[in-house]
């Protein structure tokens, strides 16, 4: 498969808006000036190449926490990220009742997630199920860690999507660590993938960093997905740089040497190289797009800044479907 | 009026429901060509197909978490969990997922569905076929919680949970499916969700139950009418939102309340309307509120003598009005 120039520049972008967004959350929390940030440092390849498989805006997703790449792919913009760190009125996914990064933004088909992990699984094969049942050709991709591929939910979704032939992709990103612990601690097999011949579907590992290999792999998931063949498992290896959060110190659990030596398959650099070895963009432009990241970015944080809170009173509603109207 | 069984007025309001509206389906373990174990859903795969009835994997979050994923896509899923003590797997699912899905996504999402589980014990079930589980749910805002008592009820309330636009738990009294007949309106009808009815006016004590509860205290109040005691007796019929009005309504009127339910004594459902009453109806109480329930043992042994010690019965709560009346 040959993917067009424009696709990989507009892909690059995309990971690099959501690398430095995600750098500034991590300086705003050692200012002092947001108090949580959850990181997606290292997985922005596995994320966008996901993304950009899909018909974003038609197609439905069910995303985990890490998924800041994924959901600027989908149309969150780095001001809707930053009201959501700063906990600001008019954050689109749960005006500031979730912590950041408990993502959900309907106008994109993206459902709402909690924080106990492997719960959306199961929302992303309901969603199979109804498109099924109505006949629409559209296909839904879930994300999730490893090491919450130990969850029985997780396992109760594939089979159902598996059962039924449902049209999901589910996306493991792999990313070596589950906060403090390793994947051998998580699972007995090689890959996550590896558990999907257990419950009758294919599963397939790929490096999640090469962000060509995620386009190809989610391609060919989404084309099965989409003509009636049913879900995949994808996982997508990648390291995570960051500790798993800012409250996380992970000295405790690893070495310098070893996060160091991740950093050769940084996935900013490898696709970065990439642009630059395939001549789809000069040193220069590269520069002129750290520019404009860095402009949009300070944009959206000053923004952020400057947005009110929500009042008190937001929080008595909407409990019930009949309050929506009033929120 | 026809006379039915409280089973056969639940399945026939499923069946109407399914028959007006397309997005209805029901999912749930043995619902299918079996009609369910306990025969609610009988004669309905023949009727809808094994789309819109259809055999779950043994797995109850699944059962749920499916169900939610249908609902956020536009259907209206009716869950079946095949006896209450089997919901504890889906726990995660309705605490954390459904009940909160609307407030969490500040009302971008909604989640439209019915949950039914046949609760209560009396039947031999032992300490998983037996259990009463409306105290946890009912405190979880989000969600509405009804038990309905009596086939009339049970065929309305079923029809306005399925249109109610959020999770709706309906515990339906297994030892009454068959054991509690009543005249049943023909044509449409509904049973608002949030109102309880005074099902016998009295004078002297009024006594709140619900479901097999609520049968036996009418038993126990016609008992007492011929000793000269004039009971009200309260049916609940929705546990959560809880009609207040009704309830205070009645204290005024008699000056003595007692709770009957047939759940654990401590931190049981009777628990929050003894509180209400007491913060509510403070002067108007001649007699402190009275609380008769099950005892605090885990739940419903199995011998007879264990089960027969563990259950209320008519005579029970006769005694325990008459102790009442007397104060």
């Amino acid at each position: 498969m040959e993917l067009s120039n424009d696709l990989l520049f507009d892909m690059y972008w995309t990971m690099l808006l959501a690398r430095r967004t995600d750098e500034r959350a991590w300086v705003l929390h050692r200012q002092g000036k947001i108090a949580f940030h959850i990181s997606g440092i290292g997985q922005e390849a596995a994320q966008v190449g996901a993304a950009f498989a899909l018909q974003r805006g038609e197609d439905w997703v069910s995303p985990y926490y890490r998924d800041l790449a994924l959901m600027l792919a989908l149309g969150l913009t780095p001001l809707e990220f930053m009201l959501s760190v700063m906990g600001k009125k008019g954050e689109p996914s749960s005006g500031a009742r979730q912590m950041p990064s408990h993502w959900g933004l309907r106008r994109a088909n993206v459902l709402s997630h909690s924080a106990p992990v492997a719960t959306q699984s199961l929302h992303a094969s309901g969603v199979g199920l109804a498109i099924k049942l109505r006949g629409d050709k559209k296909v839904v991709l879930t994300t999730i860690g490893e090491g919450s591929t130990s969850q029985g939910e997780w396992y109760e979704a594939v089979n159902w999507a598996a059962i039924h032939k449902l049209p999901v992709i589910f996306m493991v990103e792999n990313n070596s660590y589950a906060i403090s612990v390793p994947q051998d601690k998580q699972m007995a097999v090689p890959s996550s993938a590896d558990k999907a011949c257990g419950l009758g579907l294919p599963g397939i590992s790929v490096d999640g960093t090469d962000i060509v290999a995620v386009y190809e792999a989610m391609h060919t998931a989404v084309t099965r997905a989409r003509s009636g063949e049913g879900a995949t498992v994808i996982e997508a290896r990648a390291y995570r740089l960051t500790p798993h959060s800012s409250d996380d110190d992970d000295r405790a659990y690893r070495t310098r040497e070893e996060v160091e030596s991740h950093k050769k398959n940084d996935p900013i650099l490898l696709t970065r190289q990439m642009l630059l070895n395939k001549k789809i963009a000069t040193q220069k432009k590269l520069d002129e797009l750290e520019a404009r990241a860095q402009v949009e970015i300070e944009q959206a944080v000053a923004d952020a800044t400057a947005a009110p809170y929500p009042a008190p009173e937001e929080a008595l509603h909407p409990v019930y479907a009949e309050e929506v109207a009033r929120a | 009026m026809p006379e039915m069984t409280l089973i056969d007025a639940i399945r026939q309001g499923m069946d109407e429901e399914l028959a007006r509206d397309p997005n209805v389906f029901i999912l749930g373990e043995d619902v299918g060509v079996r009609g369910g174990v306990f025969r609610a859903t009988m004669g309905l795969f023949a009727k809808y197909g094994p789309e819109r009835v259809m055999d779950s994997p043994l797995a109850e979050a699944s059962i749920i978490g499916v169900g939610i994923g249908a609902a956020m896509y536009g259907f209206r899923p009716i869950c079946e969990i095949q006896f209450a003590d089997f919901i504890h797997p889906a726990f995660n699912q309705i605490i954390n997922e459904a009940a909160k899905m609307c407030y969490r996504s500040n009302g971008d999402w909604t989640v439209p569905m019915v949950i039914r589980a046949p609760y209560g014990g009396g039947i031999g079930g032992g300490l998983y076929h037996s259990q009463s589980l409306e105290a946890f749910f009912t405190h979880t805002p989000g969600l509405k919680v009804v038990v309905p008592s009596n086939p009339r009820d049970a065929r309305g309330l079923i029809k306005s949970a399925v249109r109610d636009p959020n999770p709706v738990l309906f515990f339906e009294p297994k030892k009454g499916y068959r054991l509690i007949k009543g005249e049943v309106p023909e044509g449409e009808y509904l049973v608002p969700i949030g109102q309880a009815a005074v099902s016998r006016p009295g004078t002297d004590v009024s006594v709140f139950a619900y479901g097999m509860m609520h049968y036996y205290t009418l038993q126990a109040a016609e008992k007492l009418s011929a000793e000269g005691i004039s009971v009200e007796v309260v049916d609940l019929r929705t546990l959560y939102p809880v009609d207040r009005e009704s309830i205070l309504a009645s204290v005024r009127k008699t000056g003595k309340a007692l709770v009957v339910y047939e759940d654990n004594l401590t931190g049981g459902y009777g628990a929050e309307i003894a509180a209400l009453i007491g913060e509510l109806a403070f002067t108007d109480l001649d007699a402190p509120v009275r609380r008769l329930a099950g005892p605090d043992v885990p739940a419903v042994p199995f011998s007879h003598p264990l089960q027969d010690w563990f259950m209320l019965n008519p005579e029970k709560i006769a005694s325990a009005i008459r102790d009442l009346s007397k104060y």
